[in-house]
């Protein structure tokens, strides 16, 4: 067994009891990354400052000082995330040179658990995109199979860890980001509640949506990054104090008695048989183990898609505002005065789909249209909410696929993006509701793609995802 | 091209993208309006759909946990950053950032 084949958890406790060093693992992982470089999972690599920094943890590891489940592996951050010192680009031209002063949150608690960080993975420009092919810096590739691609936005994240080329890696997750890429590669994501895990040093695609979240090999190392990551920020305002977690004591194989619905509307129409397939697979899987499964109607199914390209292109529209080649970022060379600095700086600096989504936040927040599109999806996310609040009245836990179909060929979807939008239909809603969602493998299609299943909680309840996902992969860690 | 997206076209007729890039500063060529145009009349056919929705009395969702401003005691802290904040500007002279005229002459 290869060291990039282990999962972070392993090799901490290897790492610990002294049968590796922390630099023998990144030097391994570096080798990986090089035989994996054609998958384009990277923007940023940083060799010397990882090795710089495995020496330090070393020794605190030596000294007794670091003992947590994640001491001296190796991880990456989609590279939307701010690390001091190492650029941050968010796969776009217009933040290619742009190296942030400071370190997001999520870098700082991670470093504080004994992470390395070795890089920055590839992504869709500023988080907009479902397949990691809107990139400045070139498409990312599936590694199960590289004419396919990983999903987006955080694909580069989930495909590094499907190739071994990392431990683990945190991607973002506005509308299914980190969720659906990690279906496609066969990896287990997270999207944390909202307001769960601070959004300091998190570049804003939409503020009210986003939240950063682990990818990992496996639920028990996507435990031990919660349990990291997650907790109060007084940098961030919209972050919840809530009391301390204990997230890897949820590491039970047991579903007894836990009532899990399955939104029957969302397995008629666009979705794909296998995939359908798999869902009843993993439905009657926690069934043997002692769940109670059955259907339910999930209210304003078929608006969660349109509600929610409303408010994250508005936002975005607003967020992205910032970007004018005045204090940090690329300025385009020729222009006559200011504005023209402006558009030009924007209009060369951002890719197609950027300005196609800043275009329609912008129609959608302008007066005489702001009532009737912004404030109105505002008004069914309010009903989504309520719908979701119903059912977890009933249910403990709900099952639903990630993507109605496995990832699609490279290019396929770049001439017509609009066509992609409908494919979101079972992640949007956690994040319009702010509720935890999970992704987790549970088979391949007939072209050897993966096919993940989605598990989805109510506010705070992550421990019942993270039980119920665990106890679906000993299960089917015993039946392979 | 259906009905419903035809209807949208219209509405988002030229003046809509030129007033729409004026407001998202963004300046497309005449070939760029063209598609911007086809883009913004599918993407708003699309999102036409919540209009569908009776929500009289529905209060909007803006944000999920009812909490309140977030004050903290406005305390004169050292920021030590100034140095790399520069070093990222496209243009900057004795610590100012470098920007094209904004004010006219007298």
């Amino acid at each position: 067994m290869q060291i990039w084949d282990c999962t972070a958890v392993e090799l901490s406790e290897q790492i610990k009891q002294g049968k590796l060093k922390v630099a023998e693992v990144l030097e391994a992982v570096y080798r990986r990354i090089e035989q994996t470089k054609d998958l384009n999972c990277f923007i940023t690599l940083d060799k010397e400052g990882a090795f710089q920094r495995a020496a330090k943890v070393q020794e605190q590891i030596d000294k007794g000082e670091l003992t947590g489940p994640l001491a001296g592996v190796p991880f990456a951050a989609k590279d939307n995330i701010c690390t001091k010192g190492m650029r941050t680009t968010c796969a776009s031209r217009i933040l290619e040179h742009f190296v942030p002063a400071y370190d997001a949150e999520v870098i700082r608690r991670l470093e504080e658990a004994g992470g390395v960080l070795i890089g920055k993975t590839n992504m869709d420009e500023f988080a907009m995109g479902s397949t990691s092919e809107t990139s400045y810096f070139g498409a990312v590739k599936n590694p199960i199979r590289p004419e396919y691609v990983p999903g987006g936005s955080s694909g580069g994240s989930a495909a590094a860890v499907a190739a071994g080329a990392c431990m683990y890696t945190l991607g973002s997750d506005t509308g299914g980001s980190i969720r659906q890429p990690a279906s496609h590669c066969g990896v287990v994501g997270l999207k944390p509640t909202y307001g769960r895990v601070s959004r300091y040093g998190l570049v804003a695609h939409a503020c009210a949506l986003d939240q950063i979240g682990p990818i990992t090999r496996n639920v028990t190392d996507c435990a031990a990054v919660l349990s990291a990551i997650c907790g109060y920020d007084e940098k961030d305002s919209t972050s919840m104090a809530r009391p301390e977690e204990d997230f890897m004591g949820a590491l039970i194989r047991d579903v007894k008695g836990m009532r899990i619905g399955i939104p029957s509307n969302y397995l008629d129409g666009i979705i794909n048989g296998e995939v359908k397939a798999a869902v009843w697979f993993v439905a009657r899987q926690l069934e043997l183990a002692g769940a109670v499964v059955e259907q339910f109607d999930l209210k304003y199914t078929e608006y969660a898609v349109p509600a929610y390209y409303t408010i994250a292109s508005a936002e975005a529209s607003s967020n992205l505002e910032r970007y004018d080649g005045i204090k940090y970022g690329w300025r385009c060379e020729d222009y006559k005065d200011l504005q023209s600095l402006y558009r030009r700086t924007r209009s060369e600096g951002f890719g197609a789909e950027v300005k196609r989504r800043i275009m329609l936040g912008t129609f959608v927040l302008s007066a005489g249209y702001y009532e009737d599109y912004y404030l109105q999806a505002l008004k069914v996310r309010a009903l989504i909410k309520q719908a979701f609040d119903e059912a977890f009245e009933k249910y403990d836990l709900i099952l639903a696929p990630v993507s109605p179909k496995t990832a699609p060929k490279l290019g396929e979807s770049l001439g017509h993006p609009l066509k992609l939008y409908p494919d979101d239909v079972y992640t949007v809603s956690a994040n319009l509701a702010g509720i935890p969602a999970i992704s987790i493998p549970c088979g391949e299609d007939s072209k050897g793609l993966p096919i993940g299943v989605q598990l989805m909680a109510d506010c705070f309840q992550e421990k019942k995802l993270l039980q119920a996902a665990y106890t679906y992969e000993q299960e089917r860690m015993g039946y392979e | 091209m259906t009905n419903t997206v035809a209807c949208n076209k219209s509405m988002i007729d030229e003046y809509t993208v030129e007033h729409v890039g004026v407001l998202a500063q963004l300046e497309l060529t005449a070939a760029q309006k063209r598609q911007a145009r086809e883009d913004m009349a599918g993407m708003v056919a699309y999102v036409e759909k919540l209009r569908e929705l009776n929500t009289e009395g529905i209060e909007p969702l803006a944000h999920l946990f009812p909490v309140g401003n977030v004050f903290r005691e406005d305390e004169v802290m050292v920021f030590d950053g100034r140095k790399e904040m520069l070093e990222g500007a496209p243009q900057c002279r004795d610590n100012l950032y470098v920007v094209p005229r904004t004010i006219d002459e007298a």
